[in-house]
């Protein structure tokens, strides 16, 4: 027997249980580049546009950071600027949670001992996801430069596009590969991939603000070099291709795959490097409640919520600055965003209102995952210890509402206050802005009050379907917000989200009504589920 | 007053009824063995018991209360041991034994650190890292160093080794030497004919036996196994003998304990050289409900209690 013995039968595995996640991603890439792609055509019509997007994008620091260089003004470069940071994080992010779902998880929830004792090779367990998402990756990157070409940009480029964001995908496979082999947790190694993507954002961002422009080409600073979101810029597709740069993500797949087979012989099946932290033998007081259970649960995700919200809230603010610029030289520009603030004159406040929006948006994420703990915490069976328990159920269910709503009005003020404070800092008068905007944002907090009564009612009144209705209602809400506008909807319907009824603080004045009613609308669901919660059967 | 008493209890799941006319009463002090297969519906019993199930029909009292609407006033008398023990996989062992006493309404600090010690279970340990076995020590632990009226405990030492099962007995003698009343659903038959003085026995959803040990025992034959020095003839046709056979030269049979007397005064006759008569053991008892026909029913509610899981 190989060490490779069963990988090929391990491989069927991992499609059969991943045919749905990798199928929707293999799919929506090449949907969402083309899309992008027939955006960008329709937008840019002409020379002018296209050297005053270029100009744009080698002077603005914030283009420079969240969207890369450029190394001309083809239609073809500002297709890949425009969609590079996306289609890289999704390709990511996909791949980093298919790999530790067939690695480490595997051994956490002990199915890779049932494996592992049946006629499996010692490595076939590693490889066969591996072969699988890498694989997953070329293909995503083919029809993505196919989607690109069908669009009407040059072959050469398309492909060469499309094998950047395959590359990026494939270099983080192997980054996981390895982060699998160190920590004990499937969590633990998801945060540590995900961590290693944002360090990679970084440095990229890094090496392109402190690069040289030339002409209408910016060659990036060494730290671009150093990440594998910079690689897939490198490639330099749609200029002077270097079809080279494509081989880096294979050099790590190798190095990082015979790392992890090297770590994965050092050490025990369910055994990490990073091994668990010992824990205190007695709680403390603090913890001795339900509220303190569930501080003690969630702080960690609402300071890593915090963090990020207030990078991009400063960068937002940052970027606001330099709409007046762009609108200047750009009136396409200025009647896209009229039309997304309803057509106001200061364009500013209109696009800073939309980005305390979708702040938002992204917040009630938030509340939805804190709350759907409960549903974990049911189908786990601890909860039914909890609830044998002297807590009553009301009790216990109304202090993960409270604790969510709090977690959403802290980041949505946090939002407010670190865009403020960007736009501050870029434009003068910080102090003052920054307290403008986080008002602005705990406005934003009777919307949430709804999605956290939504999320409530589903728990106590259909509890099965609770996980999958609650981002589902999520999901449509954004798709309300997004694209509701653009698809024309009427009225009746946009109004069916609640973020549609909350002022566009600062482009218009706050009012209080709707805000009443989406508090009462919110309170009237809340209280249908908690009296569901409290009747039903416990797990059911 | 019982500490538990549960009058035709029927609780359905869909079209699966998984407790169909159940009855249990468990008086104040005792300990009551709770047994049956698995899926006959021992944890559902017990999750309507906590009020967490409904009941759709019947009479459930609990602590003289009603299991549903006094469920919080009832959970500050009682500590519970589930079957499957999960916990919050970051905190330590524990933290989560102090965290339930807490929730639960007080732990004895003294009882809790000599129970840790007996158990010889490290409490810095993260929950994720714990065996099945430790995992229920936590549990084990948070209960009993609640100083509480009942014991609720379902297959609470499946995952222990048998000298933790040996601690394991030695504190539920503890617990019932203070006072307190102990429902203790289990497989172990020799665990439940060490410590319980009662006994219930259900099988898709009824109750099917209930009594102390021994009053089981009565109702159930004796075997005995005779030598004699002449050929025994006629025991076939005595008042409650039953299933006659030559074993080695000897006889075996079994008998109804009432006309044990009479077998006697026959087979003394016979001139006796060896007598053996043996009681049956708990896990015949058990078998005898389980052996053979109506598995049909059983197997639906089997399916009923996965999925009330």
């Amino acid at each position: 027997m190989s060490a490779f013995t069963g990988t090929g039968r391990l491989a069927r595995l991992v499609l059969r249980r991943d045919r749905i996640k990798l199928g929707a991603w293999l799919l929506g890439t090449p949907l969402l580049g083309f899309a992008l792609a027939g955006s960008v055509i329709e937008f840019y019509p002409d020379e002018a546009a296209r050297l005053s997007y270029a100009d744009t994008a080698l002077t603005s620091v914030v283009a420079r950071a969240f969207n890369g260089p450029i190394f001309n003004a083809e239609l073809g470069s500002i297709v890949v600027a425009e969609a590079y940071l996306t289609l890289t994080l999704l390709a990511a992010l996909v791949s980093t949670f298919a790999v530790v779902r067939h690695t480490r998880q595997n051994e956490e929830t002990g199915r890779a001992e049932l494996l592992g004792a049946a006629v499996v090779g010692r490595h076939a367990l590693l490889t066969a996801p591996l072969l699988v998402v890498v694989g997953a990756n070329a293909a995503a990157g083919l029809l993505l430069g196919l989607a690109f070409a069908a669009a009407g940009l040059p072959l050469a480029g398309s492909l060469a596009a499309g094998g950047a964001v395959g590359g990026v995908g494939v270099a983080f496979t192997a980054v996981t590969a390895v982060a699998a082999q160190l920590t004990v947790t499937s969590r633990g190694a998801n945060a540590l991939a995900a961590a290693t993507v944002g360090v990679a954002f970084l440095l990229r961002a890094a090496g392109d603000v402190l690069g040289e422009r030339d002409g209408l080409q910016l060659v990036s600073a060494w730290p671009s070099w150093l990440s594998p979101l910079g690689w897939g810029n490198q490639v330099r597709a749609f200029g002077a291709e270097r079809w080279w740069v494509l081989g880096l993500p294979v050099v790590l797949l190798v190095g990082a795959t015979l790392a992890a087979f090297g770590l994965a012989r050092r050490r025990d099946l369910g055994a990490g490097l990073l091994s668990d932290r010992r824990g205190p033998a007695r709680a403390a007081a603090g913890l001795l409640s339900p509220s303190g259970l569930l501080w003690r649960l969630h702080r960690g995700s609402l300071v890593g919520w915090s963090v990020a919200v207030a990078i991009l809230g400063i960068s937002m603010g940052f970027a606001a600055d330099e709409v007046n610029d762009v609108i200047a030289e750009n009136p396409a520009a200025a009647e896209l965003i009229a039309a997304m603030g309803g057509g106001v004159d200061d364009l500013v406040d209109a696009f800073l209102a939309a980005m305390l929006g979708v702040f938002a948006l992204a917040i009630g994420a938030y509340v939805v995952q804190a709350l759907l703990r409960t549903r974990a915490d049911e189908s786990g069976g601890v909860l039914e210890a909890v609830l044998a328990t002297a807590v009553g159920r009301v009790r216990w269910l109304t202090t993960q509402v409270v604790g969510a709503v709090l977690g959403a009005a802290v980041l949505v003020s946090l939002a407010g206050l670190a865009t403020g404070l960007g736009y501050g800092l870029a434009a003068g008068d910080p102090g003052r802005w920054a307290l403008r905007l986080g008002g602005a944002g705990l406005l934003q907090l009777p919307a949430l009050l709804v999605v956290a009564g939504l999320v409530t009612a589903l728990l106590g009144l259909v509890p099965r379907w609770s996980v999958s209705l609650s981002w589902a209602v999520l999901i449509g809400f954004l798709l309300l917000g997004q694209l509701g506008a653009v698809l024309d909807l009427p009225q009746a319907v946009l109004n069916l989200s609640p973020y549609t009824h909350v002022p566009a603080v600062p482009a218009v004045e706050a009012t209080v009504p709707p805000l009443v009613l989406l508090t009462a609308v919110a309170g009237a669901l809340l209280t249908a589920g908690l009296a569901g919660f409290r009747r039903r059967d416990v797990p059911s | 007053m019982p500490a538990i008493a549960v009058d035709g209890l029927v609780k359905s799941f869909g079209a699966v009824r998984a407790l169909d006319g159940l009855n249990l009463r468990v008086e104040a002090g005792e300990v009551h063995g709770f047994l049956g297969p698995n899926g006959s519906g021992k944890s559902t019993t017990i999750r309507v018991l906590l009020g967490l199930l409904r009941g759709d029909a019947g009479k459930v009292r609990l602590l003289d209360g009603d299991p549903w609407h006094d469920a919080v006033a009832l959970h500050r008398r009682l500590a519970y041991v589930p079957g499957d023990v999960n916990l919050w996989p970051n905190l330590s062992g524990g933290e989560a034994i102090d965290l339930f006493g807490a929730l639960r309404g007080g732990l004895d600090q003294r009882r809790r650190d000599e129970l840790l010690e007996r158990f010889d279970l490290d409490p810095t340990k993260k929950c994720r890292a714990y065996s099945k076995g430790n995992r229920q020590k936590v549990a084990i632990v948070a209960a009993f160093a609640s100083d509480v009226e009942l014991y609720v405990l379902d297959e609470p030492t499946s995952g222990l080794d048998p000298l933790m099962e040996a601690v394991f007995q030695d504190e539920v003698r503890r617990l019932t030497g203070n006072g307190a009343t102990v429902l203790l659903s289990s497989h172990v038959l020799a665990e439940v004919e060490a410590l319980c003085d009662r006994v219930s026995i259900i099988r898709a959803g009824r109750t099917v036996e209930s009594g102390s040990l021994s009053e089981l025992r009565h109702l159930a034959r004796t075997t005995v196994t005779v030598d004699t020095a002449r050929p025994l003839t006629g025991v076939a046709e005595l008042p409650g003998v039953h299933e006659v056979r030559a074993v080695d030269g000897r006889v075996r049979l079994e008998v109804e304990p009432e006309h044990l007397d009479a077998l006697l005064a026959h087979l003394i006759r016979f001139e006796v050289r060896a007598l053996v008569s043996a009681p049956p053991t708990l896990e015949e008892l058990f078998l005898r409900h389980y052996d053979g026909a109506d598995d049909g029913r059983a197997a639906v509610a089997d399916s009923g209690a996965e999925r009330a899981r």
